[in-house]
């Protein structure tokens, strides 16, 4: 932390990162729109979508220790409540020129059922510890699907079809960066506080967190519901990118990629996250599927798995372990 | 003794039992801690004196018995709830956060004293930095007591021994407790470390005001600088009173310090 200004103009300081980062992505955003083609785009829209189930699900497991293994639930809930909303309230706020900033509300919305959720899942089951959080988060994400299956108004195993996009590409891609941008930001600037240091002692020692004053189960609610809104955010954005939705993506799969993605980038690495949730998004699309094409043996899944195996074998920290990438080059100490 | 008679009492321990199974772990304890006083706990291994400071800090709940903290039952109260009152402790076995940085460890420790919400963390609004600047600067002062402040940026994990012994106390420390709770703070120290440790468990006894328990193996420690020992055997409290009382009890040396102990520092035989 820098020490020479006053708080006030360290609070002025801190806008300028995010400001110069947003506009370097909607450059990034120009060129992608006048370069790629459709099915380009939509995986960069995807990017996004991964980025933010990474990152908010590293907080969980990464930062906090615990193992969920239900993230899709939220996700789902997210997509679902911002893709019924879009259909059936919009516009909510405004039209016109600046209607596509309703999206933001649904986003918004999306993510706070899919903070209710964590809230009414992790009240009463972070009480529990490692394997058997686990299994309650895996029911919980299995019922969220079962319920989307058999609730005729979001259309049940036919799925929603027919939902709004806030527009062209460029319009999409700015609202998945503007939230990505959320995201990356609360969850660095929670876990470079007091309070993020509250989720790393549970992750370290419960008995000695609760000794120094730290309430264990509250931080860990606080962790799952914070999570579970982002996760949800990456729902909404996922919905209004596909325009289609079915329960039969948020299964299990989709809670596994999302670990994939934080164990590859590490526990506890947010900019390893933000690289393993585009690495994991590319892998298969750009280099694998141009490969089968090329040798006309669909081979994508085992060399994607394979390539997991031996990279784990390889670095079972992940890419950049507990340390930020900013880290890497900072001279060691010493 | 006589000079804690008026002072007020901080910590009181009535007839407490906590019984694991079929094993009394800790049997009747009693114990009254007035303000400012220094006591020590000893006994051989198994005697309960760690289930004892974990019943009085709440990580077991007392079969039987009532634990009084500052006047409030403590027995409903979550350990957390407990340190938020006014004790804080260290651990026999390190517990350390030991991936993260010492001056961390200090500051998970500090957070109750933080006014800033997560809010105000997550916008950086003025308020993040005054708080964060404020407990950083607290920490500081706190490891310079223990010449640890030229590690403050080192991972815990990766400190010598010893040091690592001195950062759970600053720790404990950090939560602003009244009464202090040190299980064995001495353990793998050497003769000199050790001395120094006593100083500096002098020291800040006087200067933040705390109550302190010790638990300690070194009877060249306890008997040096506590005011008041009790000894357990068996969770039962076979003795108590001042360092030269225990010397000489015939109970305590058969118990615990042994004949030779005895015939070294003139007691009976």
């Amino acid at each position: 932390m820098p020490s020479p200004s006053t708080p006030s103009k360290m609070f002025q300081k801190s806008l300028v990162t995010p400001v110069a980062a947003m506009a370097v992505l909607a450059g990034l955003g120009y060129v992608i729109d006048v370069t790629a083609n459709q099915y380009v785009q939509l995986i960069f829209l995807y990017i996004c979508v991964n980025t933010i189930l990474a990152l908010s699900l590293n907080l969980v497991n990464g930062f906090t220790g615990q193992f969920s293994i239900g993230h899709a639930g939220f996700m789902a809930v997210g997509a679902y409540v911002s893709a019924w909303l879009s259909m059936h309230a919009h516009p909510m706020l405004l039209s016109g020129q600046l209607e596509f900033l309703n999206y933001i509300l649904y986003a918004a919305a999306g993510g706070t059922f899919a903070a209710l959720a964590g809230w009414f899942v992790g009240l009463p089951s972070l009480r529990l510890r490692g394997d058997y959080l686990a299994i309650v988060t895996l029911g919980f994400g299995e019922i969220i699907r079962v319920i989307l299956l058999n609730t005729e108004a979001v259309g049940g195993a036919r799925g929603m079809f027919g939902i709004p996009s806030p527009g062209d590409f460029m319009t999409k891609f700015l609202l998945a960066t503007f939230w990505v941008m959320i995201t990356f930001l609360t969850l660095w600037r929670l876990v470079h506080s007091v309070h993020g240091r509250a989720f790393l002692s549970v992750r370290e020692d419960e008995i000695a967190a609760q000794a120094m004053g730290i309430d264990t189960t509250k931080v860990k609610v606080r962790a799952f519901v914070i999570s579970s809104f982002f996760a949800g955010v990456a729902g909404s954005i996922f919905a209004h990118a596909a325009q289609y939705l079915n329960p039969s993506t948020f299964t299990f799969t989709k809670s596994v990629d999302a670990i994939i993605m934080v164990v590859l980038g590490g526990l506890g690495s947010l900019t390893g996250s933000v690289f393993a949730a585009i690495i994991v998004t590319i892998l298969p699309e750009f280099v694998l599927r141009p490969l089968q094409e090329y040798t006309g043996v669909d081979l994508r899944m085992v060399i994607y798995s394979l390539a997991l195996i031996l990279f784990m074998i390889a670095r079972p920290a992940g890419i950049f372990g507990t340390r930020e990438l900013p880290d890497l080059f900072k001279r060691k100490a010493q | 003794m006589t000079k804690y008679k008026d002072a007020p009492e901080i910590l009181n321990a009535k007839n407490v039992c906590m019984q694991f199974g079929g094993l009394r772990a800790v049997d009747n304890f009693n114990i009254c801690l007035k303000q400012g006083e220094l006591v020590g706990l000893i006994g051989p291994n198994g005697a309960g004196k760690t289930t004892a400071f974990n019943v009085l800090t709440g990580v077991y709940k007392p079969t039987s018995g009532d634990v009084f903290l500052a006047g409030e039952d403590t027995k409903p109260m979550k350990p957390f709830e407990i340190s938020h009152l006014g004790m804080s402790r260290t651990f026999q076995n390190i517990r350390l956060f030991r991936d993260l940085s010492v001056i961390d460890n200090i500051l998970i420790a500090a957070k109750q004293h933080a006014v800033h919400s997560m809010l105000d963390s997550a916008l950086r609004l003025p308020r993040h930095y005054t708080e964060e600047l404020r407990l950083r600067d607290k920490a500081m002062e706190l490891l310079k007591i223990f010449h640890l402040e030229g590690k403050a940026l080192d991972s815990s994990g990766s400190l010598p021994y010893g040091e690592q012994r001195k950062l759970e106390i600053v720790r404990a420390l950090a939560t602003d407790p009244k009464v202090l709770l040190l299980d064995e703070p001495a353990a793998g120290m050497n003769h000199k470390e050790t001395e120094g440790l006593m100083e500096t468990i002098a020291k800040i006894r006087r200067d933040f005001k705390l109550t302190v328990l010790l638990i300690e193996h070194d009877m060249k420690l306890v008997m040096g600088i506590c005011e008041r020992i009790l000894v357990l055997d068996h969770g039962v409290t076979i003795s108590q009173g001042s360092p030269d009382h225990i010397r000489k009890d015939p109970k305590v040396i058969a118990a615990y310090l042994g004949a030779d102990f005895a015939a070294e520092h003139g007691g009976a035989p």
